[in-house]
């Protein structure tokens, strides 16, 4: 038995497929909407809008790698590089106080939410300056104000607090909807099941939107998810779909749409938005688990690229006027890692603030 | 004043509470319906309503969740578990996430929530029943942990962990929801939280108790008097944040320490305020601090092995012998 070589017993291979998981393509992705920005209501003004927030998304996260991969800072870093349709889409779709909460790939969302590109930088280097004043770094992003609740390093543990979230909007009847973000890889916790049964029975204006970008980790999809993800919904009997989410259009037209609809029925959603994933799950991860093909597939339809060619084909702006954009963009970008890397790291005292409400809190020393 | 069992202190602060602040809500299984398996919330879905008294499905993990998030969110939730024997599979809730949201986004939420129902032993319910969570929650930075054991504490201090903001456990106990008491009916009688109680004064030991080992220091303390022991007895009522300060000033006085605890001995209370005792008052001992506790052992059925595994007064009275060089 020991040398000879059999289909190992408990190789997953997901539901129609007998690869012994071998993956050729793991993310399969829906076609992308038809309809023309002046379909979905957009300005030439909002695709440029678009197009600059998903670079400001990207060049952040390069450059934060490059300045990892010179020891500027410590910790994990999750980059959300090739999903920054999804962040932009959404955030144009909703109102601005309609509340979001993700995982800790969520840099992106933290600056699409308001954290200006200092306090992002600052908080990754842990500093003062940063959105959660440096004590969260990394996976904890938030800008409340704006109604961005954070980034969460439990897979699975923000899942219930969105819904929570969702619950006092109802209590008070505020109008407000949720939508809280997770990956594939989350799909697979307890308590998602646990919220989606109690947000469907008490109707609470709530989408749960799967960010599946093909891993977690490294674990694809088809090897850790028997079935279709979107499909978890048919036990609840929550309204669901699967849309394209490298294409930031589409994702724009069909968050409208939902969150209108949530708006009216106060009834949740359960969404899967496919993507990939370019880098690693962090920065420690050698990708041996997937090809290089396989990456190049992807990129070929990678979101910033494809926004920008439909921008020249629609006339929206000059390519001049858009290198400026971009030139603007890098350069808040190095002046945030500047201004990150001269701020103030917290003071001492800081150790023991945010802990209780109380100024004087009692610790045991 | 007015006489109340345990559990109808619970539901008077409840209602208080919800009735002087529309954010408050109660949340768990069979709290509105069915009136509470205890009946803590009897009358309160008649008087407000399904919108403010939820009933789940056994769901704890989720509907502790679901209580976090809306206390980030501006709401007061009151999360009651069935037991706190329950309550361990919303530890990633509580532990993970109450307790650390508000550091970990440099202080831009509050989480004004308590979590309430019965922690401990309940008579011979098996090993999954019967376990007291006090010291495992204490544990853990941002958490405030009360148990009390009579109703006026009940009362004051069930109504302080709602007004707090911060997230507050608080213990209750299936034998004790029938213990009567006299209670303030004033609607702003509130206990500070952290605050213990000298309940009985005495010169020759001091004895450290709360929640239902209270009831069972008190006894050994009845029983000690008739041997010419003078016991001072201290409620802590809150295990966290403790109040040192007045066990070490009746420490200084009686010189000898007995400490109650009903959890495990590892790590506990007991293990905590011994340590601390030694390091404040360590001059003023005769003896060292003695402890009394559940043995690190599982919850046996039987009903003889069951005396034998919880503290009784008989082992409170040991202890006080020991450390008087009584025995
Ligand atoms: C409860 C828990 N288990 C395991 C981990 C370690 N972990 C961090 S991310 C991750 C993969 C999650 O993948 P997915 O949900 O698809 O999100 P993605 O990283 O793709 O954004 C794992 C296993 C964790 N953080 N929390
Ligand atoms: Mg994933």
């Amino acid at each position: 038995m020991a040398n000879k070589q059999e289909e190992a017993v408990f190789t997953p291979i997901g539901l129609n497929k007998n690869k012994n998981g071998k993956i050729d393509k793991t993310v399969k992705l829906p076609e992308p909407t038809k309809k023309t920005y002046k379909q979905l209501g957009l300005t030439k003004q909002n695709l440029v809008d678009m197009y600059e927030q998903m670079y400001l998304q990207r060049r952040f996260e390069e450059r934060a790698m490059q300045m990892y991969q010179k020891g500027k800072f410590g910790g994990f870093l999750h980059l959300y590089i090739g999903q920054e349709a999804i962040s932009t889409g959404t955030v144009f779709a909703l109102n601005d106080n309609d509340d979001i909460i993700t995982a800790y790939r969520d840099h992106g969302w933290g600056l699409v939410r308001g954290v200006t590109p200092k306090a992002g930088m600052s908080e990754l280097y842990g500093k003062t300056a940063g959105c959660s004043k440096g004590k969260g770094g990394s996976m904890h992003f938030a800008n409340v104000k704006n109604h961005f609740w954070g980034g969460f390093g439990i897979v699975g543990g923000h899942i219930p607090l969105g819904s929570g979230i969702a619950f006092a909007n109802k209590y008070k009847d505020n109008g407000r909807i949720t939508a809280c973000f997770l990956g594939d890889g989350a799909v697979h916790q307890g308590v998602l099941h646990e919220v989606m049964n109690m947000c469907q029975l008490w109707k609470l204006p709530c989408l749960f939107v799967v960010e599946n970008n093909g891993y977690a980790m490294g674990t694809s999809v088809e090897r850790h998810s028997v079935g279709e993800i979107v499909d978890r919904a048919d036990a609840y009997g929550m309204k669901k779909v699967v849309l394209n989410g490298m294409d930031v259009l589409t994702v724009y037209e069909k968050m409208k749409e939902i969150a209108e609809e949530v708006r009216e029925d106060s009834m949740p959603w359960f969404i899967e938005i496919r993507t990939y994933r370019y880098r690693g799950h962090s920065m420690s991860d050698p990708q041996k688990y997937r090809t290089k093909e396989e990456l190049e597939e992807y990129q070929k339809v990678d979101p910033i690229e494809r926004l920008k060619t439909y921008i020249f084909e629609n006339k929206a702006i000059s390519q001049k006027k858009l290198e400026e954009i971009e030139e603007n963009v890098e350069n808040k970008v190095l002046e945030a890692i500047e201004f990150a890397e001269n701020a103030d790291p917290p003071e001492p005292e800081a150790l023991y603030e945010d802990m209780f409400v109380e100024e004087e809190a009692t610790f045991h020393k | 004043m007015a006489e109340l069992q345990f559990r109808q202190a619970v539901r008077e602060a409840l209602d208080e509470e919800m009735e002087r602040d529309e954010n408050v809500f109660v949340m768990g299984e069979e709290v509105a319906e069915y009136n509470g398996a205890y009946k803590a919330t009897e009358g309160l879905l008649d008087k407000y309503g399904f919108r403010r008294m939820i009933d789940t499905p056994i769901s704890e993990l989720g509907f502790a969740g679901i209580g976090v998030g809306a206390a980030m969110n501006g709401l007061r939730p009151v999360v009651e578990f069935m037991t706190f024997n329950f309550a361990v599979l919303a530890a990633d809730q509580i532990i993970n996430h109450a307790t650390k949201v508000r550091y970990m986004l440099g202080g831009q939420v509050k989480v004004p929530i308590v979590f309430r129902g019965p922690n401990g032993s309940a008579g011979q319910l098996g090993a999954t029943h019967s376990v007291a969570y006090d010291s495992m929650y204490a544990h853990f930075p941002g958490l405030k942990v009360i148990q009390p054991s009579e109703p006026a504490d009940v009362k004051g201090l069930l109504k302080s962990a709602i007004r707090d903001d911060d997230p507050v456990i608080f213990m209750e106990s299936e034998q004790m929801y029938g213990l009567k008491g006299e209670v303030p009916d004033d609607e702003d009688f509130l206990i500070p939280i952290g605050k213990a109680k000298v309940k009985r004064e005495g010169s020759d030991v001091t004895v450290v108790a709360h929640g239902k080992m209270y009831h069972v220091a008190k006894q050994a303390a009845a029983q000690l008097e008739k041997d010419d022991v003078d016991v001072e007895l201290i409620d802590i009522r809150t295990v966290k944040p403790l109040d040192i300060e007045t066990i070490i000033s009746s420490v200084k006085k009686t010189n000898r320490c007995v400490v109650v605890d009903e959890a495990h001995p590892f790590g506990g209370v007991a293990a905590e305020i011994g340590y601390l005792i030694h390091r404040d008052a360590f001059d003023y001992l005769d003896a060292p601090v003695a402890r009394v506790t559940l043995p690190d052992v599982n919850a046996p059925f039987a009903k003889n092995l069951f005396d034998l595994w919880l503290p009784s007064a008989k082992n409170v009275i040991e202890a006080v012998k020991t450390v008087t060089y009584n025995s």
